[in-house]
């Protein structure tokens, strides 16, 4: 293999895994550690400037970053990193007079943003201190998009989406609320610079064609439909019984929701088996936690409708099949329908993008999918001054996906106001340095915590069922916090090898707990991998590969289980390997 | 702030015949100087106890005093283990090894411990033919107090405060084999490739077992002008024959051209093979092995691998005809067999 380029800013960042798995690569070891030392505001505001809404976030991101953990591989569970967010949320201190504002001297340049989520804030957020002049259009009375429409109280509080979303809107946002925009060719004629559309995928899924759907539309709801009601106190009540389809995290907020409007035997009912389910294991386990049953392998047959009212549906059992591609059918197992009572039915089988309100003037070119032509990372439409982002751009994903999504739309939106070219993008702010104090003393806390994961704590159920808006989870106190962030492996702080200052004394290779490292010959990867101490067969992470050294080996170290634990390091006679802190940052448009 | 390792290991970490992983034989944290190798050599101690399949408990460690007496710290965590007092160890070991035979003994010393203050027990030990394993780690200096020359540095070698070594050194191998050693072999801690089947033939011999390590100081030895220095050794290593040892029950698997290999069983039916001998070199006669060391020193070479070996032999219980029970398993009608043994004795010595 040739030696690792560890130039490449790429190499180091991947080695950190979960600030790799996530969509806007927040620095995540970094925020972890000054939550250690309790310094919340500071970690609050790496969170902020990466991800926009810590305090949304840390209650209800989808967590890429944590199946991605090393702590993982090492042991069973990775660090609760998103809770861990909400720990910098909960206990920072003052953080507006820290963030960028917004210069009172215009730059002269006008911005349409439609939609009020995720995706169009943080546009809002990465534009403002660069002196646009702003307008935000949204339907709701209030800015947040889905986070607000979608996300039940009791996992996100009012005041918590509030405060993030106002961090923004104070920029000097001119925001336009209540203000559906029925026409892209209105604002386009407004003479605005560029347009952002941040409008989600806001059409629910429905089961049409599935006999008594008309006969019982009274009673048979759109799951995001039906949220975003509640969310506006325009629903307060739902039947008894009541059925809600679908296996995904909006049917996990449909059934715990209804639980707290009078439902009392609430059950999910899906298509699909249980294991193959989209839900967060964490939201089906919360589900459960309130005693609502998850039936698997049903397929929804019939509403069934008596004396003119919804009575219930009508399910056939199937069985899941896979033919040599792992391809899934499901199959009728022949056993009889099975008919369950039903009140009321939510029906939260999945979104769609939908653009009813973008005239074919407008220029923009859409996909067979329904979703506008773009490419990643530049989020321009084929009308050079319409860009999307959020789940509008590349259909429906998560939050943070849109937050990251509109940061680098905000890139290009800046660069097409500037006259440059969009696809030369900047490169991303990058430090290493070392974190050597002493002998045997770093700048980090190298020891290895075995603690296994802590739970969140809850409140009582008995008192969160009563009230919609009670959040359930209580979130970490300072010292549980304190003890999670132990956990972490600072994967950040990366082994720095120099080829030129190595004796080869195998001092580094007797001593790796994990035993990553091994010299040897050098060889193609697929054959090297094989001949490692203990062979690498996690091919999806990089093996570091040194020059060669003086008596014709290599040392190759197999980033997989690296416990950053620096012994490495510190029983090397002649520094060859030390402990660097590697910080990376997705530059934003005003950095 | 490290002073204890991390309990975590590689989820793939293999286990031998016993079901141990290599972790299993491992000790606490050394508190040598980084890079030191001694280190080296534990860690070859472990590889060559893990392949070997080697119970923990029927280990004992004995070792004497300085750095290299520090190790047994550093392995076999789960073994027994006794530190002596300074060059006492052979007494201490000989002792062990007559009360309990069925221990496997591993002594580790240094040039200090072995060649000055402990010569005297060193060629009582290799005399009486002890069955043990008899490792010297040396690197030519007393590091645990701040790098004096040792009695095995070599004539013209500096220290490192510039000081030339003015008198002949010990040479450890040579002298086994003169007192009647019947396994020497010498090695670098920075070549386990070949040490760890050192250590495994040493373990799998019957009779006394030296195998000297050159083991650089990588603080007070590790100069320019040291001949114990990683670069030095490196640069004036010359192998007897590259080492192959293959366990009792495994098949020879690898072929040679007749005339470059030599395989010698082992008491425990184990082999060892030695490929691409070095010229007029045969390891199982005495004359010719001490020949090729005094050939390698007039070259300044430093001559590695297996130097001598002699299967044919009786060690120290064989030869004083002591019990083939360990003292502690004798039970009471073994030890008093009684007035009717007790009479024929006597008659005896009438």
């Amino acid at each position: 293999m040739e030696p690792t380029n560890v130039n490449d800013p790429e190499y180091y960042h991947k080695v950190v895994d979960c600030q790799h798995a996530c969509p806007a690569h927040t620095p995540v070891p970094e925020y972890i550690r000054l939550i250690a030392a309790e310094k919340y505001t500071e970690a609050y505001m790496i969170n902020w400037e990466s991800n926009v809404f810590p305090g949304v976030l840390g209650r209800t991101c989808d967590r890429p970053c944590e199946p991605a953990c090393r702590r993982g591989r090492v042991e069973e569970e990775p660090v609760a990193i998103c809770r861990l967010k909400r720990v910098a949320a909960d206990f920072k201190g003052e953080v507006k007079a820290l963030m960028p504002k917004a210069p009172q001297q215009k730059n002269g340049q006008k911005i349409a943003v439609i939609g009020g989520g995720p995706a169009a804030l943080t546009v809002c957020r990465d534009l403002a201190p660069l002196g646009y002049e702003i307008h935000l259009y949204d339907e709701q009375s209030k800015g947040g998009g889905m986070m607000r429409s979608q996300i039940p109280s009791f996992r996100l509080p009012a005041e918590v989406l509030d405060e993030e979303v106002n961090y923004i809107l104070d920029m000097g946002i001119d925001a336009h609320f209540n203000t559906y925009v029925s026409s892209l060719q209105q604002i386009l004629d407004k003479s605005y610079d560029a347009v952002f559309v941040g409008t989600g995928a806001p059409r629910g899924k429905d089961l049409k064609d599935l006999p008594g759907r008309q006969e019982g539309a009274a009673n048979i709801h759109i799951g995001i439909e039906w949220l975003a009601s509640v969310a506006f106190e325009h629903t307060h009540k739902i039947g008894k019984k009541v059925i809600v389809l679908g296996g995904g995290n909006t049917a996990m907020d449909c059934c715990r929701t209804s639980r707290r409007l009078g439902g009392e035997d609430v059950k999910v009912i899906v298509r699909s088996p249980f294991s193959e389910m989209k839900a967060s294991p964490w939201e089906i386990e919360d589900a459960l936690h309130e005693d609502i049953p998850i039936l698997d392998n049903h397929v929804p047959k019939q509403f069934v409708i008596k004396d003119g009212k919804l009575a219930g549906m009508l399910f056939e059992k199937v069985k899941a099949v896979y033919d040599d591609q792992g391809k899934r059918t499901l199959v009728s197992t022949g056993e009889a329908d099975v008919f369950y009572e039903a009140d009321d039915v939510l029906v939260a089988i999945g979104q769609e993008n939908s653009f009813p309100w973008i005239e074919a003037s407008c220029g923009i070119n859409f996909n067979k999918w329904g979703v506008p032509e773009l490419k990643e990372p530049i989020f321009q439409s084929s009308n050079e001054k319409v860009f999307f982002g959020g789940d509008a751009s590349l259909g429906p994903k998560n939050v943070i996906t849109a937050v990251a999504q509109g940061h680098q739309a905000a890139i290009s939106i800046h660069l097409f106001c500037q006259g440059k070219p969009l696809t030369e993008r900047p490169a991303p702010g990058t430090n290493l340095v070392s974190t050597k104090m002493g002998i045997h003393e770093w700048s980090y806390e190298n020891d290895v915590a075995t603690d296994i994961r802590y739970i969140v704590p809850q409140a009582d159920k008995a008192l969160t069922l009563k009230d919609r808006k009670k959040e359930v989870e209580l979130g970490f106190d300072v010292k549980t916090a304190f003890k999670e962030a132990q956990r972490c492996l600072n994967c950040d702080v990366q082994t720095v090898f120099t080829a030129s200052k190595c004796i080869e004394c195998d001092a580094c290779m007797d001593i790796c707990p994990t035993n990553c490292i091994t010299f040897t010959h050098n060889g193609e990867e697929s054959e090297l991998r094989t001949r490692l101490f203990v062979p690498a067969k996690n091919l999806s992470q990089d093996l570091l590969v040194s020059p060669t050294l003086a008596t014709g080996k290599v040392m190759v170290k197999d980033e997989d289980v690296c416990l950053h634990c620096g012994l490495c390091a510190e029983r090397c006679p002649t520094a060859a390997w030390d402990m660097q802190q590697f910080f990376y940052n997705v530059t934003k448009a005003y950095q | 702030m490290t002073y204890l390792k991390p309990k975590f290991h590689h989820p793939d970490l293999p286990k031998n015949k016993l079901g141990y992983t290599r972790k299993y034989y491992e000790g606490s944290l050394s508190t040598l100087c980084a890079g030191c190798g001694h280190d080296s050599i534990s860690a070859a101690i472990v590889e060559a106890c893990f392949e070997l399949n080697i119970e923990p408990h029927k280990v004992a460690k004995m070792s004497g005093i300085g750095c290299s007496s520090k190790t047994p710290a550093y392995f076999l965590s789960n073994s027994h283990g006794f530190n002596s007092v300074h060059g006492r160890m052979p007494s201490v070991a000989t002792g062990a090894n007559l009360a309990n035979r069925d221990l496997l003994y591993l002594g580790v010393s240094g040039d200090g411990d072995s060649a000055s203050i402990g010569m005297g027990q060193f060629v009582h030990v290799i005399r009486r033919n002890l069955n043990m394993v008899y490792i010297v780690m040396n690197n030519g200096c007393y590091g645990l107090t701040k790098g004096q020359d040792s009695a095995t540095a070599d004539v013209g070698s500096k220290n490192k405060s510039g000081n030339i070594n003015q008198f002949e050194g010990i040479d450890l191998c040579g002298l086994a084999i003169e007192l009647g050693a019947t396994f020497v072999a010498q090695s670098f801690s920075g070549d386990k490739a070949q040490l760890v089947p050192l250590l495994q033939a040493a373990m799998s011999h019957e009779g006394f077992a030296l195998v000297n390590v050159l083991s650089p100081c990588v603080t007070f030895n590790n100069n320019t002008g040291s001949t114990k220095s990683y670069d030095y050794v490196r640069e004036h290593l010359e192998a007897t024959a590259s080492v192959d040892f293959v366990p009792y029950a495994e098949e020879i698997t690898t072929q040679y051209e007749e005339g470059e290999t030599k395989s010698i069983q082992l008491h425990d039916g184990s082999w060892l093979e030695l490929h691409k001998l070095a010229q007029g070199w045969n390891p199982e006669d005495k004359i010719s092995a001490i020949n090729a060391l005094q050939n390698a020193r007039k070259h300044h070479e430093i001559l590695t691998g297996l130097i001598y070996l002699d299967t044919d032999n009786k060690e120290l219980h064989d030869l004083m005809n002591t019990t083939d029970v360990p003292l502690n398993k004798l039970t009471q009608d073994v030890l008093c067999p009684g007035l009717e043994v007790l009479e024929s004795i006597n008659a005896d010595l009438r």
